[in-house]
Formats: C-alpha cells, structure tokens, sequence
C-alpha cells in the first residue's frame, strides 16, 4: 500500500502509522446526552466494507497528520489531505 | 460412522471404499429452532453443543463459502489460558479443560498437542508482570511456572539470550498449552454436529434478516429465506457488516492480522515460543514448519491480505529472537480478517434485538477459546442467560465502563 503525502509525495505505508476513524468529532460537553454522545465517539464504529475515513500521522516523514480516503476490501487509497484542511 | 483403529484395519481390507462423508451436506429446510451465522470453529462448536447440551438439533448453521474458510483456517493454532483478568482467565481455562477432552468428545483426531506455550520476559519490570500474571493464573487453579535464564536455555537453546538490547530473564511457562490442528478443529466439530442433526449447509451467505414486529424471525440468504426462533450470529470480521444489515452499529473493527509458515525443517523448536520485547510467536508443525505472526497491520481491512512492512517487521523480530531462523525460507504468508474490540476481550451477548445473538470481539485471540466460546455461546442461545465463565462478556460493558482491557491499551482497536 502506497500512500500519497501531500508534502512528502507517494511514500511507503510502513512510513505512516493509523489513527482511526476521521468520522469521530469530539461531542460537546455540555450537551444534555454528553454521556451518550461520548460513549459512541468513544466506542461505536461504522466499520465499513469499503471507503472509509481515516487518520493517518506520517512519522516517518513531514509528521502531518493526514486524512485518508481508503477502501477497505482492496486498499486502494482515493485521497490524502492535510486533516483538519475541511474544518 | 464411528472412528477407531478396528475401523480402519477393517476398512484397510476393504481398500477404503466404505468410508462415508464426514457431515451431511442437506439443502435448507423453511424454519429451523436456531439458526447460527459462520461456519467457523466458533459457529461450528456453538451447534454443535446446542445439541449435545442442550438438546436443541433442529439447527442450521450457514456459511457464506465453505466450513473453515475464513479465520479457523487462518490462525497460528495455539491453544492457551495464561491470562490476567479475572473476566478471561475462567473462561480460557473452560476452553482449555474442552480442548483436553476435545479428541474423545468429537471421537476425531483434533491434533491437540499440549507441548507448552513460553512467554519470554526481558526486564525487571517484565518479570514482575509474568510473576504477577502467573499467580493470578494458579489463583484460578491453572498452571504457571516462572523460569529463569537458565530453564529457558535447557529448554531453547537457539535463543539469543546474551543480546545486548533484549537479554532474556526468563519466561513464563504454561506446560498444558500448546496447538492443535485448525482444519481438524473445523472438520471435528462439523461431523459431530451433524451427526446430532445439525444442518450445516454452505454456500449460503446471508443478505438481510426477516423482521416481525421488531424481531428478528429469521435470515434471507442467497438459498432463500429461512426462518427461526432465535438467531446467532459467530462471523468474526464480518460482525459489523452482517450488523448492518439490522441496522445495528457496534464497539468493532475490522483488521487484517497476516500469520507465515516456513519450509519443513527437522524438529527445532520444542513448544510455542512468544517474543517479549515485541509482539512475535513461534511454533513448530507437525510437517516441520515454523508456524509464526506477529500484529495486526493495523489499519481496518476487510482484504484478507497485508502489506509488506508487517511482513519485514515480523521476520524482524523472528530474527531478533532466534537468528538461526534467518537463513530459513517462507514459504507462505496470509491475513484474515479480526473482529477488533474496543478493550480486546470478547462480546457473547444478547444484541438490542429480540430474538438476534452475538458473538464476537475475538480479536486475534479467538482459536483458543473455540470449544468454550461455543459452549457459552450454546447456552446463552437456549437458556436466555450467559453462561458463569462468561458473564462478563457483556455488549454493554463499553457504556457501562466494565471493560476487559487485558493489555491496557484503550479503546484503540489496531493496539489490542
């Protein structure tokens, strides 16, 4: 699997480590359903078969961390930005 | 037809023609009392001992592919219960106690084979730990015994104690764990169950779920619909997507975890051998082959295959342990898919739904607890209530902070 930096370019995934789902915001803590909301961004996953949102942190180059966008059943990487990019 | 060594010489006479299929092989009936989801070890057992201990044998278990075609085949074989929590080690141990009388059970040559399972330990601090879990082992009345450098070397030699990074202090050993053969695993329980009147019927993957009033009365499959009073799903890292399905979301994830073999070598290693310093087993075949893993890849994979860093990481670590391996070829590698909990420990519960049960969450530690995840899944299934080894097993136990967090990593799923 080949993951393309947008600072480093096309590098090895061994460069790069996972962080999870990119879906998970952190909820608010003074919602009156906090202790719900937390619990799912904690715990409850989609867990797709196929695309799929993910962190990734590339340690071993620029240290962006990264969001991906994956397949699952195939490893086919779509696009890489800069997380935090679509906020 | 029952096995035994007066069978075989008799079928030697006979030229082997007697010989009958090992399971039946029926087309599905409309309704069944329980289906079960996933024909793998976990599936397999759990029918097989609603039969036998429960009394229920009008049961389909379906398979999307063949029996033993996703994670019982896939796994390094070794049998274990060296354990620390209180809501594993019970559990394990059942599952060990099922293995020493798997063979006499099934009347079916499983290939159990208690020939020890040493943890290496590399520090201080490491060895306070393995004291520490070893004690907690014989508080549940298994077996642990603490080795020093020396044990170890009578027992291993090849090791490379002296390295200056990770020198080896010892290992905690469990003499009755060991490995036994994944496919006869499969195959063992498959013939039992159906021998008891379990429909195990393949090729049949299922496509949604048939509700009534909330409930869940039965399966659509690419067989046609069968219905049921209760349904178990054991399915491994297809658990999320099968869930879907009922629109149910769970504390899971799925990753590919790849295990190797080596060529046959003459017989080397003794028993199972684990890396301390990194995460690394190694065992020996029957044929000769070095049997080993290491981690997950580590990011969530549907695949069945890895990438290349985890293979040079895990041959890494191989070599760090014992460099005589380093002129030895692979021969094979492969991934399955795990169904990662959020704390690393198994969930066999009821789900929201009535009339729908879980099975799932065995990360990559589900070969061992085959017989006795069955078992409990078995009982859970006909009684309504979870069986005592595993009461904590529970699907809530994330809301409601109960959790079963063995290596104490968090709720990060690729570090369990």
């Amino acid at each position: 699997m080949r993951v393309r930096c947008p600072f480093c370019g096309e590098r090895d995934s061994g460069e790069f480590t996972f962080h999870g789902d990119a879906s998970v915001r952190r909820p608010d803590p003074a919602a009156p359903d906090a202790m719900e909301q937390f619990f799912k961004a904690v715990y409850i996953r989609d867990n797709p078969a196929g695309r799929y949102e993910e962190l990734w942190y590339h340690g071993g180059g620029c240290r962006s961390w990264l969001r991906v966008a994956r397949d699952t059943r195939t490893h086919e990487v779509f696009s890489v930005d800069f997380a935090g990019a679509d906020r | 037809m029952r096995y035994s060594l007066l069978r075989l010489v008799a079928q030697a006479f006979k030229g082997h023609r007697g010989w009958t299929p090992a399971w039946r092989d029926p087309a599905p009936k409309p309704s069944y009392d329980v289906i079960v989801i996933g024909g793998g070890g976990h599936g397999l057992a759990t029918a097989y001992y609603l039969a036998k201990n429960h009394g229920i044998r009008n049961v389909a278990l379906l398979e999307k592919s063949y029996i033993g075609s996703g994670n019982a085949g896939r796994n390094t074989t070794i049998i274990r219960s060296n354990y620390l929590l209180p809501g594993n080690e019970p559990f394990y141990e059942h599952s060990m106690k099922l293995w020493e009388g798997l063979e006499q059970d099934l009347n079916y040559n499983a290939m159990v084979s208690q020939r020890g399972v040493l943890n290496l330990f590399h520090s201080d601090a490491q060895r306070d730990a393995a004291a520490r879990r070893g004690n907690a082992m014989r508080l549940c009345g298994v077996d642990a015994e603490l080795l020093l450098t020396d044990d170890v070397r009578r027992m291993a030699p090849f090791l490379d104690f002296d390295n200056a990074r990770f020198p080896i202090h010892g290992g905690l050993l469990q003499r009755r764990g060991g490995t036994a053969r994944h496919d006869a695993v499969v195959w063992g329980f498959a013939r039992a169950a159906s021998d008891l009147g379990v429909d195990i019927i393949q090729d049949c993957e299922v496509t949604g779920f048939i509700r009534q009033a909330g409930r869940v009365v039965g399966v659509e499959t690419s067989r046609g619909e069968i219905r049921a009073q209760k349904v178990g799903m054991a399915v491994a890292g297809s658990t999320s997507r099968l869930a879907n399905l009922v629109d149910l979301k769970l504390p899971i994830e799925s990753h590919v975890l790849q295990a190797f073999v080596s060529e046959a070598i003459k017989p080397l290693i003794p028993g199972v051998i684990t890396f301390g310093a990194g995460h690394f087993y190694i065992s020996q075949s029957d044929k000769g082959s070095l049997v080993f893993g290491g981690d997950l890849d580590g990011y969530n994979s549907y695949a069945q295959r890895g990438n290349l860093p985890t293979v040079e990481h895990v041959a890494e670590e191989g070599v760090a342990i014992m460099p005589l391996i380093g002129r030895v070829r692979m021969l094979r590698s492969w991934g399955g898919v795990m169904d990662m909990s959020m704390d690393g420990s198994p969930i066999i519960d009821h789900t929201p739904i009535e009339g729908l049960y879980l099975n799932t969450g065995w990360c990559y530690g589900g070969f061992k607890a085959t017989p006795a995840s069955g078992w409990c899944f078995a009982h859970l299934l006909a009684r309504d209530e979870p069986h005592e080894v595993a009461r904590a097993y529970k699907l809530d136990r994330f809301a409601t902070g109960h959790l079963i967090d063995e290596k104490g990593q968090g709720a990060m799923p690729n570090l369990h």
